[in-house]
């Protein structure tokens, strides 16, 4: 696909006329996707897809269009004039934009993945057998993923990455189950096979009688796919330059009155250490990592080109919103964790979750999967899913006692519209008070 | 170019299976002031199509970008090969379904076309109701958005079907936000749900060009007001919180993939099941649900889903007693029960699954104001904001923008950050009135998330106000 993109990015940005600079993104991937219900196929298929971002700019007008590619040469060559033409049409009929920026010292550069892949069938095989005897649902994702960046300034770009992910559920009955993924490059027999020998002892706890506890403050360890899940909604309007300064941020609280979360709490967007492109769609290559959070303070946020050009700092992201996740690790080692818990609910996932009241950074959702009612130290019993609605300024914050040592790399699993690249590196919480409501 | 591609689909098709082809050719355009300042013209054009082969009991696809012959070639052999992989493997019994062919066109409404307003009459439009927002100090962000798609799909198989549609979307979208210190509210055009299909007209009939200075005086309403109360009361909904509340605790639960255990994985499964359909009492009386994919303009109206069903109108829930499942043609194979034209990819690159589409509460005969003095102690929320529930569509939590509260059948102050929670199983047998047509409004929602792989879908949900007994109320911080 490199070759591809390059020849069709010196074909079209040969025509650039006079004063006019051209920007074109290229993403594409070459995906299998095998979807599994009851441990056998529920659907099995391959998406191949490419598409071409075009951004035409003279002055200060610009205008950009989308197009899918097909792969040949002839026909995205003359499909992607098609589309110039277009843009020269519309742009002398848009107004001036004084936000606009983009890149205009070449940076080129690469970053080439190697194709490990295992062979699709054979990961099938592995992962029926896995389901022998049990109930697995969960989906197969594997492939090559691809993204370009080229300009009439003489910048070139390239990412390529062939990562699989293998997200699974083992069932129990009804909505008590555990889930579990294998991802990564390279498959291991070992390491999906310790995967799958660590959902199974979990899944005979799913086995008990399962407990119900009253609505209320419990003490809660949160594992850090459920951590994530924090994380995200709190990436939705949280960290970017435009909601601080429009006053929308969740973090307001941060930014007005000066709040703070525990010392323990460092984030930061660490592009170096992720799985996604470090260059942007107007040309800028990403720091390698942005600092958002530092010991409980708020330091830093995400910064897209638009914003840069309109408040007058430094671009530092794409999208006002972390793709490369990092929280720093703690000082509580994993198998520490249920001791420390002592009495409360070892959560491995959330699910649907929301903000409750933007302003105060309040957020509700529910448990789900694998989440278990501890006593003692020890895991008593599977816990029927509750609902909570808590404040992160309390959970991570005043409520926040420990976060892990241990943290896990976990890639996203979303695929809308097409396979992310984005990825979380984090620990677990273990807070204090965390409140239930239903 | 139609033409062309079925006839190189023939041409590659094999001879010795059921294959079809799903083609879509989907053109966006958005166009957003934000703060009075026009952002890019974005538009995007995306085009593809999805080849599906039976073969040996097992079912296989393959979506491509490469339309020309070749890439369907490549197409068809690679869906072959999943179908051999699936075959014997496959948690559906193929030989259980009957693939229809139709041969049919459908059109959607196109209404006033798109075209009809020049690219700078539509920033002139938007930049004149972006600058009725910022009508105060406090109005800190504001924005103005068109977003207008137009599609065609072309729907092959090798047992005779050919079926063409053609549809035009517009999803407009007004929001203030208004920030005092500590405290940042947001008042918007319908959520996102004023979603309907034709042209520019809409614009019009959905008010769009009165709307702004109601949007932003709500919006400082809101700074000023107090915190929503806590507690047990009446509740009665807008239909720009009724779509949510329809869409998560009626639509999900009953999509028949879910019951089916399909969704465990991601979306989650459902607290219906079988042996609920046809007897369970899911609402009060007063409940009627219909799902209907031929209602003229509704987001999700087509005249033939994905796997080339007639669309029809059904009811759903009828007097609060379930009736059928959310399911198209191969649920309805798995299950041996009735079911809907349902199946539905949000594009080419994506495999069709049961989705909801047009979901509908039928009307009552109440008017707003009757059923206002109907409520001794109750609250009036309008346009969703949060929306939370769990895996199997049981707890659920929604937040909205705005609400008033109604004490002895009058309405009173306006009340910022009102929540309400429940359980679906529950909540819809507290439905004590229904709203009349005039209380009816035409939503949906562009992005109803599911699938493995993930996929958003359109839906459309036609609402009355309606009001709930005794809910658990409550505010924010």
């Amino acid at each position: 696909m490199q070759e591809a993109f390059y020849g069709l990015a010196d074909e079209v940005l040969a025509g650039t006329r006079g004063e006019e600079v051209l920007l074109l993104s290229f993403s594409g991937e070459e995906s299998d996707f095998v979807r599994f219900n009851r441990s056998r196929i529920r659907q099995a298929g391959s998406v191949c897809q490419r598409e071409l971002a075009m951004e035409l700019i003279l002055g200060r007008r610009h205008v950009r269009s989308v197009c899918t590619l097909s792969g040949d040469a002839g026909i995205d060559g003359r499909r992607c004039q098609a589309v110039l033409g277009e843009l020269r049409e519309r742009l002398p009929h848009v107004p001036e934009d004084p936000h606009l920026l983009y890149a205009t010292e070449p940076r080129s550069g690469q970053t080439l993945g190697t194709d490990r892949l295992p062979d699709a069938a054979d990961a099938v095989d592995a992962a029926l057998a896995a389901g022998e005897g049990r109930d697995l649902v969960g989906l197969l994702a594997r492939g090559g993923v691809f993204a370009g960046f080229a300009n009439s300034l003489g910048q070139r770009n390239w990412f390529s990455s062939y990562p699989f992910n293998l997200g699974w559920s083992f069932y129990h009955a009804a909505d008590k189950a555990v889930k579990t993924a294998y991802a990564g490059f390279e498959w291991s027999d070992e390491q999906f096979a310790r995967k799958v020998d660590a959902a199974a002892e979990q899944l005979e706890v799913l086995s008990r009688p399962a407990r119900t506890i009253e609505p209320g403050e419990y003490r809660v360890y949160l594992a850090p796919d459920a951590l994530r899940e924090v994380m995200d909604i709190l990436s939705w309007g949280g960290f970017g330059l435009k909601a601080h300064r429009t006053k929308s941020t969740s973090l307001l609280k941060m930014i007005e009155q000066g709040a703070t979360l525990a010392p323990a709490v460092t984030v930061s967007e660490n592009t170096a250490e992720g799985m996604s492109a470090n260059f942007t769609a107007a040309g800028f290559l990403k720091p390698d990592r942005v600092m958002l959070i530092d010991a409980g303070r708020l330091t830093g946020c995400l910064v897209s080109p638009r914003s840069a050009k309109e408040y007058g700092v430094e671009c530092n992201a794409e999208a006002e919103h972390p793709v490369s996740l990092d929280i720093a690790a703690g000082d509580l080692a994993t198998g520490d964790v249920l001791g420390k818990l002592d009495t409360g609910v070892y959560v491995n996932q959330l699910w649907y979750l929301n903000y409750s009241d933007v302003p105060a950074c309040r957020i509700t959702g529910m448990t789900r999967f694998a989440t278990f009612w501890v006593e003692g130290g020890r895991i008593a019993a599977p816990l029927n899913v509750m609902r909570f609605d808590e404040t992160v300024y309390r959970a991570l914050g005043e409520h926040l006692l420990h976060l892990t040592a241990e943290r896990d790399f976990i890639p996203a699993d979303e695929t809308y519209g097409g396979r992310s690249t984005r990825s979380a590196r984090l620990p677990g919480a273990l807070i204090d008070r965390f409140r239930f409501t239903l | 170019m139609l033409d062309k591609l079925e006839a190189d689909f023939r041409q590659a098709a094999p001879r010795d299976a059921f294959c079809s082809l799903r083609f879509v050719d989907e053109r966006h355009e958005m166009l957003r002031v934000r703060m009075d300042v026009p952002e890019p013209a974005t538009a995007w054009r995306d085009v593809g199509a999805m080849v599906t082969v039976l073969r040996g009991g097992g079912m296989g696809y393959a979506a491509t970008s490469d339309l020309t012959p070749a890439g369907l070639r490549k197409a068809v052999e690679r869906a072959g090969q999943w179908a051999s992989i699936a075959a014997g493997r496959s948690v559906v019994d193929l030989e259980r379904v009957v693939w229809p062919s139709p041969v049919d066109e459908y059109e959607g409404p196109q209404g006033t076309p798109w075209e009809s307003l020049p690219l700078e009459g539509k920033f002139d439009l938007l930049r004149a109701e972006c600058a009725r927002l910022k009508t105060d100090g406090r109005i800190v962000d504001w924005s103005a958005v068109l977003w207008r798609t137009s599609t065609e799909t072309l729907y092959l198989t090798t047992e005779g079907a050919r079926v063409r549609q053609r549809f035009c979307y517009l999803v407009p979208h007004l929001a203030a936000t208004a920030n005092e210190g500590g405290d940042t509210q947001t008042r918007s055009f319908g959520g996102h749900g004023y979603c309907r299909q034709g042209g520019l007209e809409l614009l019009d009939e959905l008010g769009f060009r009165q709307a702004a200075p109601r949007i932003a005086e709500e919006a400082l309403e809101l700074l000023a007001a107090p915190n929503c109360p806590g507690g047990k009361m009446d509740v009665l909904l807008a239909p720009d919180q009724m779509v949510l509340q329809v869409h998560e605790s009626i639509g999900h639960p009953l999509e028949l993939d879910r019951i089916l255990g399909d969704e465990r994985n991601y979306a989650g499964t459902s607290f219906v099941t079988l042996d609920m359909l046809g007897t369970y009492r899911y609402g009060s009386e007063l409940l009627n649900i219909t799902y209907d994919p031929t209602r003229p303009g509704e987001f999700a109206t087509f005249a033939y889903d994905d796997d080339g069903l007639k669309a029809e109108k059904a009811y759903i829930i009828r007097g609060g007693i379930l009736q059928r499942a959310l399911g198209g043609l191969l649920s309805q194979g798995r299950t041996g029960l009735p079911g809907v034209a349902n199946s539905r990819a949000c594009s080419w690159n994506r495999p069709p699954i049961d989705r909801m589409a047009n979901l509908n509460l039928e009307v009552g005969d109440r008017s707003l104001d009757g059923m206002i003095a109907g409520i001794e102690h109750g609250i009036y929320m309008k346009t969703n904001c949060s929306w939370s529930i769990d895996d199997s569509r049981n707890k659920f939590q929604f937040g909205c923008e705005w609400a008033r509260l109604i004490e002895d059948g009058e309405l009173k102050g306006v009340v910022k950050k009102p929540n309400y929670r429940g359980i679906s199983a529950t909540f819809w047998r507290s439905l004590k009135d229904v709203g009349g047509p005039e209380t009816v409004e035409l939503l949906g929602t562009p992005n109803c998330g599911k699938g493995e792989p993930n996929q958003g879908v359109r839906v459309g949900h036609a609402c009355p106000a309606c009001v709930f007994a005794d809910v658990d109320v409550f505010g924010g911080e």
